[in-house]
């Protein structure tokens, strides 16, 4: 229990340092520029108390169960009797369907729990007076999540450049972008930058990292990173895909009603 | 009112971890087929990511959103563009430099450089070009932030910006080591994270919404996704220079 106290002491600390610069900034412009007092001090204090507890609770969670579980498993999917080689025998790309279905999960679930998406996508659910639904907003974003890390797992696995890959999704973005309705486009460019954050990056870059050093012929300075940009790029594709569709039905509806 | 948000909160912290962990012991027992190991860690660290979740986001409604929202208002009603620019770039440098996940990742690249004889296998320069690399990512991030704001200002759309640096990304990348193209690609989405995200979210928001004419939801958007992106074009200079 006092190792644990410990621990979670470093963590809370290394949370308060990582936020120091920013209290200095906000603090310093509030004095030195805007100079007027804080609107209500005391529950931005608190409020801010529980922000810097609940990170530190977070991370000291993640630490002790999901990371070490999330780096075994993706290597030991990796191993001859998961990919039921015969020995000697040499892994083709096709043999790690379950690594491509635990990436793709994994991506999925960890993106649900993404402390910044969820409060963003209640924000906007608000702002948008409910047009915009806070929970189809994030269950798209983690499809997205989920397509580009099993599609950054295959590229691990087969080597190929990273750019291919990132180019042909742009140029797809770019294209529905002509489409999309217009008001949902900056959410839709947000949405990977808000979802790559406390759980999904450390456990993803562990996974790529892992990946590239456990499958032969890979390197990880190389092959090793990419697989963020991949979980930044796809929500843009699946939440420029989700307004259209959504878009697209209430017309549907509506020319029905007429 | 305050103990019924906090249990409501509570439960749906739990529903968000639940896929994570149904994720993960299915594939440990339908796949790997093996017990799941040190099933009371495994416990005792959920609960702390449910009691972490909760804190947070409740949090967050009561300090960095509307914290952020008050101040781009207070420099929206001052009128004076410098502050209002040099407010944005250090809240964005800022909050990068010191992001832990940015930490972690420029000391295991500067790791993995110097595997690959890229850099001197001395402690000195990895930790300067681990330095070198935090630096690079937050300026990149301040500018984001400042472009972000620019564009709110001038009711730009932000697929203009945000296109256009794809291109250059696209056209600039067969010139830059391959090395650095992987940990360019992914620093923007590494250091917009659990702070950065929230108070720049609100930044946007709190400015679209005082300035006349800007609607929250179109204009208030695309400041991270600027975040993400910028920082592929500083940091792919950055193995281009050094």
């Amino acid at each position: 229990m006092t190792a644990w106290l410990s621990h979670f002491g470093q963590s809370l600390l290394a949370t308060c340092i990582g936020v120091l610069p920013i209290a200095a900034i906000i603090i310093g412009f509030q004095l030195a520029v805007i100079r007027r007092p804080l609107a209500r001090p005391k529950q931005i204090l608190i409020g801010m108390i529980f922000v810097l507890f609940g990170i530190a609770f977070f991370l000291e969670g993640l630490d002790m169960a999901l990371f070490p579980l999330g780096k075994l498993m993706a290597s030991q999917l990796t191993t001859p009797d998961i990919l039921k080689l015969a020995y000697g025998q040499a892994a083709v790309w096709q043999d790690y369907y379950w690594l491509y279905l635990f990436a793709a999960s994994l991506g999925f679930a960890s993106t649900l729990a993404e402390p910044s998406l969820i409060a963003v996508a209640q924000k906007t659910e608000r702002l948008s007076g409910g047009a915009i639904h806070a929970l189809g907003l994030r269950l798209a974003i983690a499809f997205g999540v989920a397509i580009g890390i099993a599609l950054g797992t295959f590229k691990i696995i087969t080597g190929t450049p990273l750019y291919f890959y990132i180019i042909a999704g742009y140029a797809v973005v770019a294209l529905q972008t002509w489409f999309a309705p217009k008001a949902i486009i900056g959410l839709a460019y947000d949405a990977g930058g808000i979802t790559t954050s406390t759980v999904t990056v450390p456990l993803v870059t562990a996974m790529g990292l892992g990946l590239a050093g456990g499958i032969p012929g890979r390197n990880p300075l190389t092959d090793g990173f990419g697989l963020i940009s991949f979980a930044i790029l796809f929500p843009a594709i699946t939440v420029l895909a989700y307004a259209q569709i959504a878009a697209g039905l209430s017309k549907l509806r509506t020319s029905s009603k007429a | 009112m305050f103990k019924n948000r906090f249990s409501k909160q509570l439960f749906s912290s739990f529903r968000d971890l639940l896929p994570i962990l149904v994720v993960v012991l299915v594939f440990q027992v339908l796949v790997i087929q093996q017990p799941v190991p040190d099933a009371l860690r495994l416990l005792a660290g959920a609960f702390c990511v449910v009691i972490g979740l909760t804190l947070f986001v409740l949090g967050l409604e009561q300090s960095l959103f509307p914290l952020g929202e008050s101040m781009a208002n207070a420099f929206a009603r001052k009128g004076s563009l410098f502050w209002l620019l040099l407010f944005a770039f250090c809240l964005g440098f800022s909050a990068a430099i010191a992001e832990p996940g940015l930490i972690a990742i420029s000391e295991e690249a500067a790791k993995i450089a110097s595997q690959g004889h890229i850099l001197a296998d001395t402690d000195a320069d990895r930790s300067r070009y681990a330095l070198g690399l935090r630096l690079t990512v937050a300026t990149a991030i301040g500018f984001a932030v400042l472009l972000g704001a620019v564009k709110i200002i001038r009711g730009w759309p932000a697929y203009g910006l945000v296109l256009s640096s794809y291109l250059a990304i696209a056209l600039f990348t067969p010139f830059v080591p391959a090395y650095i193209v992987g940990i360019a690609y992914d620093a923007g989405g590494i250091a917009t994270s659990t702070i950065t995200v929230p108070l720049v979210t609100a930044l946007g928001v709190g400015l679209s919404s005082s300035i006349k004419g800007r609607n929250p939801i179109t204009d208030g958007f695309g400041l991270i996704a600027f975040a993400a992106l910028l920082p592929i074009i500083f940091v792919m200079f950055y193995g281009l220079l050094r």
